[in-house]
C-alpha cells in the first residue's frame, strides 16, 4: 500500500536519508527502529510531504506521492502524529478534533460515531472537551494527537515516538490504542525508541542507521534473537 | 585580487568617469543637468546599498538623511552672508550625522521589518515637523537660496557653470564610490556581509555586531547626507517633499532594480529609473509608474539579484 | 476645556474604530502568513473609490459597502495568488518591498481608473445631535458602530465557524494544519481576501467623513502599521485596543497642536513601543 523506494532527503545542507526503501501493507503494523538522529522522523516527514525528497519515489495505493503537498497526502488517507505532538495549543480539545473532523462528506451520524469512538478510547479527552490544548498534560496531549489523526479515518497512521516522555500507565494505553487501531484495519508505521513495545505491537520491523536501512525482518525473529537489536541500537 | 583584475577595474573606472565628464559637453542644457542629477541620486542609492546590500538592513527612511542634509546645507547657505560651499557641506553632513546617530541606535535594538518600519516612521516625523514649522522651514513652499561658488579658501573663487558643477559633483561622487568600494572590500566590509548572511553566527564568532551596524549606519547616513548637500547646491531649493517617504521608496527601488550589494548596481538602477521616468512620462505622464511598479514587483519576486546582481563578483573586482 | 476633552474622546473612539477595522485585516494577514502588507492602505483607498462610484450610480450606501467589500475581496485574492504566493517562505522584508511595489501600482491605477479628483460619499445617516457645544454628526457614531459590528462578526467567524477553526489552526501551526488536511494555500488566499474586504469596508465607512484621494493609502498603511505593532503583531484584540489608544492619543494631542502635527504622537508611540516593549503594549509580557 505504501512504498518508499531509494528515498534521499536533505535538510538544508545535511543529507539525512541516503536511500531508504520500505513498504507497509494494508492493515499492517510495521516498526521503524534506530538510534536518535538516524533519520526515522525524516522518513515519516518525507512521506507526509513536510520535507521534499531530493531523490527516490514514494507511492501510496499505486499513486506517486513524492513531494506532494501535505494536505493532499492527508486527503489520500495518510495521517501523521508527530514527535512533539504538535497539537494546536490555542484551540480547545474539541476544536483540535474538528480540524480532522470538519471534512466534506461526513454525515452528522458518522461524525458522532467517530467522536464517540475517540471518547471511548480516551475518556480523558471527553472530560476536557472545552479545555485549551495547551493546558493538557503531556500524556493527554499525546492522546489528543492520536485522536486527532483518527478523525481523518486514515488508512495508515504515521506514529512518531508516541511513548516518549510518558508514564508507564500511559504507555500501556498507547499500546492498547495501537492494538485497537490494528483491529479496525488501520495500518501503522511506528517509529519508536521503546523496543519492547514496538516488537510486541508490530508484525515486521525495519532498523535504520545513519540514514540507511540496515535490517528488516519479522518482529518475532527479532524478539527471539536480540543480538541484531543490540548491534544497531546498543540496547 | 590579481593585479590584472585590479588594472582592469581602473581602466574601466577611468574610462567611465572620462565619458561622464565629456558627454555633457555635447548635450543640451536640460540633459546636462539631468545627468548631474542622476549622479546625485546614484550616490544616494550607493549609500543605501551599504545598509541594504551589504549589511542586510533595509531602511525605509533614507529620505531623512538626504532631506536633512539638503536642509542643513540650505540653512548654511541662507544664514551666512556670503554663501560658502564648504560650510554648506559641513553643516549638511553634520545634520545627517546627527540623524544617523538615532538610526544607528535603532539598528542595535531592532531587526528586519521592525527596523524598516521604525526608519520609515522616524523620517516621517521630520517630514511633519518641517512641513508644519513654516516659520523656520518655509513649510510647503520650501526654501530658496543661492548657489555657492567653488572656493579654495582664501585663494580663489569661481562661480559654477552647469558643466563645471557637473565636474565637481562627478568628482565628489567618483571619490565617494572609490571610498565606499574600498570600505566594502576591506575586512570591515566582509564582516558586514557576514552579518547579512548570518547574524547569530557572526556574533558567535566573536564580532561585536552592534558596533559594525552603528558604523554602517553612520557611513550610509553621511553619504546620503552628502547627496542631499549636492542636490542643494545644484538646485538651490529645499522642500519637505525631499524628506517624504517617496524618496526613501525610490531609493529602495534603485537598490532592488540595480542589484543589491554591488554599489554600482544601485547607481545603474537610479539611472535606469530616472531615464525611464523621463522617457515614459512624456507619453504616459504619471502612469509610467504602473508598468514600472509591475516590473519592480516582478523583479522582487523573480529576480531578487537585480539587473546587475549576477555580475556582482566580476564588476566589483 | 473639560468639554473639549470629552469631545476629543468621542472623536478618538470613532476614529479608533475605523482604524481598528483597517488594522485587524492587516494583523490577521500578518499573523497567518508573515506578510506585512504595505499596500493595505491602498486597498482602503480602492474600496473607498469603488464604494463612491457605486453610491454615485445607485444612490445606496449599503450597496456601495457591499460591492466595494466583495470587489476588493476578489481583487485581494487575485493579488495574493499572483504576487504573494511565490513569496511564501521568503523573509518578511522581501514581502514588504514587494507589497511596496504593488502599492505604487495601485495608487497610479486608481488615478487612471477614477481620475484625479477626490471623491465623496454623502452621509447615509443624516443629521446631527448636540454634543456639548458642537453639532455632532450622527454618522460618525454610526460609522464606529458599523466598524465594531464588522469586527465583531469577524471575531465570531473565527471563533465558531468551521473555516474559523481552519484559519486559527493555520495561524498557529501551518505545517501541522496542512498535515491535518487543511488546504493551507487556500486558507492564505481566503484570509487575504477577508483582510482586503475589511480594508475596503473601512474605506467606504471613512469616505463620508473625509474625501477619498489616490494618495490617502500611505497614511492609512502607516497608521495601521503603528497600530499592529503597538497592539502586538497577529493579535486581534490587541490591535483593536491599540487602535483606540493611538486614536485617543492623537485626538488629545490635537487639542494642543495642530492635527497634522498630532500624528507625531503616534509615531513616537510606535518607536517607544518597539524599543522598549517590542511584543506590543497590549500583549502580556512573554515568559
Amino acid at each position: 500500500m505504501l512504498t518508499l523506494t531509494d528515498v534521499h532527503t536533505h535538510y538544508a545542507k545535511s543529507h539525512i536519508l541516503h536511500g531508504i526503501s520500505l513498504e507497509v501493507q494494508p492493515g499492517e503494523v510495521v516498526g521503524l527502529l534506530g538510534r536518535n538522529g538516524v533519520g526515522k522522523s525524516t522518513t515519516l516527514k518525507s512521506i507526509m510531504g513536510l520535507v521534499r525528497p531530493s531523490q527516490g519515489r514514494i507511492t501510496f495505493e499505486g499513486r506517486d506521492i513524492t513531494g506532494m503537498a501535505s494536505h493532499k497526502v492527508a486527503h489520500l488517507g495518510i495521517a501523521y502524529v508527530p514527535e512533539d505532538r504538535r497539537i494546536f495549543k490555542l484551540l480547545t480539545v474539541m476544536e483540535n478534533l474538528r480540524t480532522g473532523l470538519d471534512r466534506g462528506g461526513l454525515t452528522e451520524g458518522r461524525r458522532k460515531e467517530l467522536l464517540d469512538k475517540v471518547y471511548e478510547s480516551f475518556p480523558v479527552l471527553g472530560e476536557r472537551k472545552r479545555q485549551l490544548g495547551g493546558t493538557l498534560s503531556g500524556g493527554e496531549q499525546q492522546m489528543l494527537a492520536i485522536a486527532r489523526a483518527m478523525m481523518l479515518e486514515p488508512k495508515i497512521i504515521l506514529l512518531d515516538e508516541p511513548t516518549e516522555g510518558l508514564m508507564p500507565r500511559m504507555v500501556s494505553q498507547i499500546r492498547d490504542i495501537i492494538a485497537r487501531l490494528h483491529r479496525d484495519g488501520v495500518a501503522i508505521l511506528l517509529v519508536e525508541q521503546d523496543v519492547g513495545l514496538t516488537l510486541g505491537a508490530s508484525s515486521r520491523c525495519y532498523i535504520m542507521e545513519k540514514g540507511l536501512m540496515r535490517h528488516h525482518g519479522p518482529s518475532a525473529d527479532l524478539k527471539a534473537d536480540p543480538a541484531v537489536i543490540h548491534q544497531y541500537m546498543g540496547v | 585580487m590579481a593585479s590584472a583584475t585590479n588594472r582592469r577595474f581602473w581602466i574601466v573606472f577611468l574610462a567611465v568617469v572620462a565619458a561622464l565628464a565629456l558627454v555633457p559637453l555635447g548635450l543640451p542644457e536640460f540633459w546636462r543637468k539631468f545627468l548631474t542629477e542622476i549622479l546625485i541620486w546614484g550616490l544616494l542609492a550607493m549609500s543605501s546599498d551599504i545598509l541594504i546590500g551589504y549589511t542586510g538592513m533595509v531602511s525605509f527612511g533614507h529620505s531623512a538623511f538626504f532631506g536633512l542634509g539638503l536642509y542643513g546645507a540650505a540653512a548654511a547657505l541662507l544664514v551666512l552672508r556670503a554663501p560658502n560651499l564648504w560650510a554648506a557641506m559641513f553643516v549638511g553632513l553634520a545634520t545627517a550625522a546627527v540623524i544617523a546617530i538615532f538610526v544607528a541606535y535603532f539598528s542595535t535594538r531592532l531587526r528586519d521589518i521592525y527596523f524598516a518600519i521604525t526608519t520609515l516612521v522616524f523620517s516621517q516625523i521630520f517630514y511633519v515637523v518641517i512641513f508644519t514649522w513654516t516659520d523656520l522651514t518655509g513649510g510647503e513652499n520650501g526654501l530658496y537660496f543661492s548657489q555657492p561658488p567653488f572656493t579654495i579658501p582664501g585663494l580663489w573663487s569661481v562661480r559654477f557653470s552647469t558643466v563645471s558643477l557637473h565636474w565637481f559633483i562627478l568628482a565628489v561622487v567618483a571619490i565617494s564610490y572609490l571610498l565606499l568600494r574600498r570600505i566594502t572590500q576591506s575586512p570591515f566590509g566582509m564582516v558586514l556581509q557576514s552579518i547579512r548572511e548570518n547574524e547569530p553566527r557572526t556574533r558567535a564568532i566573536g564580532y561585536h555586531v552592534e558596533r559594525y551596524k552603528i558604523v554602517a549606519v553612520m557611513l550610509s547616513g553621511l553619504f546620503a547626507g552628502l547627496a542631499g548637500v549636492l542636490y542643494a547646491i545644484q538646485h538651490r531649493f529645499a522642500a519637505p517633499d525631499f524628506v517624504f517617504f517617496t524618496v526613501s521608496g525610490e531609493v529602495v527601488i534603485f537598490n532592488v532594480m540595480g542589484g543589491m550589494g554591488t554599489l554600482v548596481g544601485p547607481l545603474v538602477g537610479a539611472a535606469f529609473f530616472l531615464l525611464l521616468r523621463e522617457g515614459l512620462s512624456r507619453f504616459w505622464t504619471e502612469y509610467y509608474l504602473i508598468p514600472l511598479g509591475i516590473a519592480f514587483t516582478a523583479m522582487v519576486i523573480f529576480m531578487p539579484q537585480g539587473l546587475l546582481g549576477f555580475w556582482k563578483r566580476r564588476l566589483n573586482q | 476645556m473639560f468639554e473639549q476633552i470629552l469631545v476629543q474622546t468621542v472623536n478618538g473612539l470613532v476614529n479608533g474604530m475605523v482604524l481598528a477595522l483597517v488594522a485587524s485585516g492587516l494583523t490577521l494577514i500578518f499573523g497567518i502568513m508573515d506578510v506585512v502588507n504595505f499596500a493595505h492602505g491602498d486597498l482602503v483607498m480602492l474600496g473607498g473609490f469603488t464604494g463612491a462610484v457605486t453610491v454615485a450610480h445607485t444612490g445606496n450606501f449599503w450597496l456601495g459597502l457591499l460591492v466595494a467589500s466583495l470587489a476588493l475581496a476578489v481583487f485581494g485574492a487575485l493579488l495574493q495568488i499572483t504576487t504573494l504566493r511565490p513569496l511564501i517562505g521568503r523573509d518578511p522584508l522581501t514581502t514588504i518591498i514587494a507589497t511596496f511595489g504593488i502599492s505604487l501600482v495601485l495608487q497610479k491605477y486608481a488615478l487612471w481608473q477614477f481620475g484625479p479628483t477626490a471623491q465623496n460619499i454623502p452621509q447615509p445617516i443624516p443629521g446631527r445631535f448636540e454634543l456639548f457645544y458642537l453639532q455632532y454628526p450622527w454618522y460618525r457614531l454610526g460609522a464606529a458602530v458599523m466598524a465594531g459590528a464588522i469586527i465583531g462578526a469577524l471575531y465570531l467567524f473565527l471563533k465558531y465557524g468551521k473555516y474559523g477553526i481552519w484559519i486559527r489552526a493555520t495561524t498557529q501551526d501551518r505545517v501541522m494544519a496542512s498535515a491535518m488536511g487543511i488546504p493551507v494555500p487556500l486558507v492564505h488566499t481566503g484570509v487575504f481576501a477577508i483582510g482586503s474586504a475589511m480594508a475596503a469596508a473601512s474605506g467606504v465607512l471613512f469616505a463620508p467623513l473625509a474625501a477619498v484621494t489616490q494618495t490617502m493609502g500611505f497614511d492609512f498603511t502607516l497608521r495601521a502599521f503603528i497600530v499592529v505593532v503597538v497592539g502586538g503583531m497577529g493579535n486581534l484584540g490587541g490591535s483593536i485596543l491599540a487602535a483606540l489608544f493611538i486614536s485617543l492619543l492623537e485626538a488629545y494631542a490635537s487639542l494642543v497642536v495642530s492635527p497634522s502635527q498630532a500624528v507625531i504622537v503616534s509615531f513616537v508611540a510606535l518607536i517607544l513601543t518597539l524599543l522598549f516593549r517590542p511584543t506590543g503594549l497590549f500583549v502580556p509580557t512573554p515568559k
